[in-house]
């Protein structure tokens, strides 16, 4: 357990090693009042006087070009108060600054069933909808590009004019070490392949947002969104409106999951339409749109060579994925190196290959969901490991412990490890499931499959490039003892907002409910980059923790001087402080701010965060770098009824690497809640499409896109590991995304383990399950999944030496030979 | 050209204690009424086609789906929201526990589950874990996985029959 601060580059030096009061303790968050009384204001709760209603004209074709569009009989519509249509918006936008590939509505032609085409602002929702229904647009229907093999092999039509040929959207190619030598040394080479099929958030709030210009002519808008500043950045590029005019508020997400990290469609367009009509303007999609908006998971095909030695022992990994990416950039070619970077932060890999292909296709766009772009590999790692260890015949525990990777190292593709409690994670939950008497000794129909994993706490690089800090954070101390500190974080339900009270009450001696958090405002907060890649706790903690540390310091120095006693010598505690020596001889905080202001004038001090530099120096390095790494590792026990091929997870046994609790109980929280969404992914959950050239979404409803209810979730038996990490405030690590990486193959194993069949591809269905169990009960292999790969022309290597084999972390010099 | 007069329904009912009259156009939906007529967004939706729990308010006593009733069929009803929970400022012991055991995450569906969990807790004041997962079956949470709605579903209960309650340390710091 961290008793003292972890803060990075010198922060949290003041602390005197004195017990934690706040951090580490169960607190209620400080928005729970909010919630449970239904008092927190989502977008859709905010009404403003006069405002519109808009809605979206979507299209209903998959691909195709647009020849026309008449808004005459909608504009004529009484209460329709503006239509407007691609031309108006043209310039594009995309958050990645390598893939502008989105307008607000679709200018030239359309790329998905759902695209939007126009968009409209009327006096009620009912008007609105009526309206978009009297738009007529012509379309010339053209080839639709389906899934990931069509799409490497039909270059023309293509969705995007811009790419790597055809309808490719992104290539990569990374090498690290010596392959062939690794595999030589290999007793044992496996392949296999996998697929992973795509998802999505689900977030019960659907996105909505409020526009409107304030009478000096400057925006405001309020949105679901867990990336106000992105979103920022997006309305003044594409409303061609200086950012000092333009505020984003991100209101409280109801769920985000990563769904809400885009700028979209919708924001963009209300801006417009307030801008038009001078009245505040507001969209809430239907959930049907929620689902065509999507950004989720990315259905991925995996071919995975690994090499062990007898032992399990790792010699050399060939890894490669096969992204099927929707009709968008999104995040894409973020999300297709994170499915080659995380590989190396588990296990020792020595050498280490990745070739990673995005596609388009005429669906809606993927991008990131929860654990972005590392689920899939991970599900098809760990499934590979857990056959390596059966035909090794090692246990899967024992094997994987023998070979974890180091703390404080560096892998094989440069990414640097910090504190690393795997190991303890693997063994409370192999005692606490009862492993060792559970493992291969199951009755028929019930198993236990083992399952590890890894996460990022925080990109190291932000999406635009740029050196300034990823996090700010401003205090303000009122001389009646009040605190206010504002950050642009943004609160998603993960507790983001109370983890900025705890950890200034923490340093400031105070009761984080004597707190005032203002987030998420680009008017009123420093800029945090948002709420995505696990990077809250650890970047605005840091932020917070330094901004507290320079009120403390000027306290004290008012303190010190007014009792005359050595600053080193005061604590804060219970709104006081006091000589640690003589803790009558103290002062309230009120009057040591007010001491503070006398002396120093009005106390108000920043903090920021920026991540450590990466080792990594070659192309494609600025993925994966992180400044710490969570660990999980989970143990599924099933029952698997052989003649429905129905899979039932009795209980998940978890065990995370969390660094230090800032709040344990939240913890649990996202531990449980990403249990609970890996359950869902590994066992129904899944984005499908039918009919018109499979490309219509099969189940864009709440009730038919199946996602698990309480009668479907599992036991959960939780185990926090604190190995506290450096980098971290306090050494706390992430507990968002985490969780949820090792439960599908874990389920996967599990089901292996109870009915001998390998389930090589979620969701895990009865259907799978059956088909694999007929297959071996013909003497085959029982195994159901993808056979084989797409032919793809991968670009000459990226070579990079390994740390072990002397690298800089740059590219090697290119030589002429081909592999 | 289409038919732009609305005429508004006219009805009184009793909500949150209080008799309120409330004049709508007639195909609204209660929850539309609530948030729209009534400006009370203490209930939220997630489909507005009942497929996800979210909108749930007590009519009479007994959980219904804001989104599938009619507004006019709450005429000389009455109906419980979110904000009639409380007393006074006192909140209701489902409220304190699910703030306190971190229930509430996004505290989008929040609403909806409080309604349903008091209504099980007034038919069944000791409800075991099978009971109230099967009460809650027609709610839906992204964020929980739903063990900590238990919970505070179980605190609450023990806490209203008049017994002590806390979260056990295994649920709070995990297991050892």
């Amino acid at each position: 357990m961290g008793t003292n601060r972890n803060g990075n580059e010198g922060q949290g030096k003041a602390g005197n090693d004195v017990p934690l009061k706040v951090v580490g303790k169960p607190f209620r968050k400080v928005d729970a009042r909010g919630k449970c009384t239904g008092q927190t204001k989502f977008a859709d709760d905010i009404v403003l006087p006069r405002m519109l209603f808009a809605k979206l004209l979507r299209s209903h074709e998959p691909h195709a070009r647009i020849l026309s569009i008449d808004t005459s009989r909608a504009e004529a519509l009484p209460g329709v108060l503006c239509v407007i249509t691609g031309r108006d918006l043209p310039i594009p936008y995309g958050i990645l600054p390598v893939s502008q590939d989105e307008h607000t509505l679709s200018i030239e032609k359309v790329r998905f069933i759902g695209d939007p085409v126009a968009a409209v602002a009327a006096v009620d929702e009912d008007t609105a909808f009526e309206a978009i229904n009297l738009i007529e647009v012509e379309y010339e229907r053209l080839q639709t590009i389906t899934n990931i093999e069509e799409a490497v092999m039909v270059d023309e039509p293509r969705i995007h004019e811009y790419g790597e040929g055809g309808n490719v959207h992104k290539k990569v190619h990374l090498e690290f070490g010596d392959l062939d030598r690794g595999f030589k040394e290999a007793d044992l080479v496996r392949e296999d392949i996998f697929f992973y099929e795509g998802n999505t958030h689900l977030p019960m709030e659907q996105h909505a947002s409020v526009a409107h210009f304030d009478p000096d002519g400057k925006l405001t808008l309020w949105s679901s969104t867990q990336t106000p500043h992105y979103v920022h950045r997006a309305l003044s590029r594409v409303l061609e409106m200086p950012a000092a005019h333009i505020r984003v508020i991100a209101t409280p997400n109801g769920g985000g999951f990563g769904g809400k990290s885009d700028p979209f469609n919708h924001e963009v367009a209300v801006c417009e339409l307030s801008r038009r009509t001078g009245r505040p303007v507001k969209i809430t999609l239907t959930r049907e749109e929620v689902f065509y908006c999507h950004r989720g998971r990315h259905p991925v095909l995996m071919k995975i060579r690994t090499g062990v030695k007898k032992d399990g022992a790792v010699t050399a990994m060939d890894f490669e994925s096969y992204l099927d990416g929707g009709a968008y950039g999104s995040y894409g070619v973020a999300s297709t190196f994170y499915t080659g970077a995380l590989q190396t932060v588990t296990y020792e890999v020595p050498r280490y290959r990745f070739r990673g292909v995005r596609v388009f296709t005429n669906k809606p766009p993927c991008g990131p969901k929860r654990g972005h772009g590392t689920p899939q590999p991970r599900f098809g790692l760990e499934i590979q490991l857990d056959k390596i260890a059966d035909q090794l015949g090692l246990d899967p525990a024992e094997m994987r412990l023998k070979h974890l990777v180091k703390p404080y190292s560096v892998t094989a593709n440069y990414l640097r490890i910090g504190s690393m409690g795997l190991g303890p994670c693997i063994e409370k939950i192999v005692a606490g499931s009862d492993w060792r008497n559970k493992h291969r000794k199951l009755p028929y129909g019930k198993g236990v499959g083992l399952a590890c994993s890894s996460y990022i706490c925080g990109a190291g690089l932000p999406i635009y490039w740029n050196s300034m800090p990823h996090s700010g954070v401003q205090l303000g101390l009122d001389r009646q003892g009040g605190v206010r500190v504002q950050c642009g974080s943004t609160d998603i339900g993960q507790g983001s907002d109370s983890v900025l009270a705890y950890i200034v009450a923490e340093v400031l001696g105070i009761d984080p409910f004597d707190i005032r958090v203002v987030t998420a405002d680009t008017d009123l907060t420093p800029v945090d980059l948002g709420s995505y890649s696990s990077r809250v706790t650890l970047m605005t903690g840091n932020a917070a923790l330094q901004a507290a540390e320079r009120a403390r310091e000027l306290l004290a120095i008012a303190v010190a001087e007014k009792l005359s006693v050595p600053v080193l010598n005061l604590s804060f505690a219970e709104r006081r402080v006091f000589d640690v020596e003589n803790p009558e001889t103290g002062v309230t905080f009120a009057e040591a701010v007010v001491l503070a202001e006398s002396k120093f004038g009005t106390i108000g001090t920043v903090g920021s965060y920026t991540p450590p530099r990466s080792p990594g120096k070659f192309k494609g390095a600025g993925v994966g770098p992180s400044p710490a790494y969570s660990y999980s590792a989970a143990i599924a026990e099933v029952d698997v009824d052989p003649s429905t091929g129905f899979v039932k997870v009795e209980r998940v046994w978890i065990g995370h690497d969390i660094g230090q609790s800032i709040n344990p109980m939240l913890v649990m929280g996202q531990v449980e809640g990403g249990v609970y969404m890996g359950l869902g992914e590994a066992l129904m959950e899944e984005m499908t499409y039918r009919a018109n050239r499979n490309v219509v979404h099969k189940f864009p409803s709440l009730l038919e896109y199946k996602s698990p209810t309480t009668l479907e979730m599992c036991d959960v038996k939780t185990y926090l590991i604190e190995d506290a990490d450096p980098n971290g405030p306090f050494g706390a690590k992430e507990a968002g995304q985490g969780p949820l990486l090792p439960v599908m193959p874990a389920v996967a194993n599990a089901v292996y383990d109870a009915v001998g069949v390998r389930i090589d591809e979620v969701p895990i269905t009865p259907e799978k399950v059956l088909s694999a169990l007929r297959e071996k009960a013909k003497g085959k292999e029982g195994r159901f999944g993808p056979k084989s790969v797409p032919d793809v022309q991968w670009p000459q290597p990226l070579k990079v030496l390994t740390p072990d084999e002397g690298g800089d972390g740059r590219e090697m010099p290119s030589v002429a030979v081909h592999s | 050209m289409t038919e732009r007069t609305k005429q508004k329904a006219h009805i009184e009912f009793t909500l949150n204690g209080e008799r309120v009259e409330a004049a709508f156009a007639p195909h609204k939906t209660l929850l539309e009424v609530l948030r729209e007529d009534l400006g009370l967004m203490g209930t939220k939706h997630g489909c507005e086609l009942g497929e996800c729990g979210t909108c749930a308010v007590l009519m009479d006593g007994r959980s219904v789906l804001s989104c599938l009733v009619l507004g006019l069929d709450t005429e000389d009803r009455s109906v419980e929201t979110i904000e009639g929970m409380a007393e006074g400022g006192r909140l209701h012991p489902l409220q304190d526990t699910f703030a306190d055991t971190g229930a509430a995450q996004c505290g989008y569906c929040t609403p909806g589950f409080l309604l349903v969990a008091k209504e099980l807790l007034k038919n069944n004041p000791r409800p075991n874990r099978d009971e109230i997962k099967e009460a809650l079956s027609g709610n839906l949470c992204r964020c929980t996985g739903y063990i900590k709605i238990y919970e505070a579903v179980e605190m609450a209960a023990a806490r209203m029959r008049g017994e002590e309650a806390e979260l056990p340390k295994e649920s709070i710091y995990g297991y050892e």
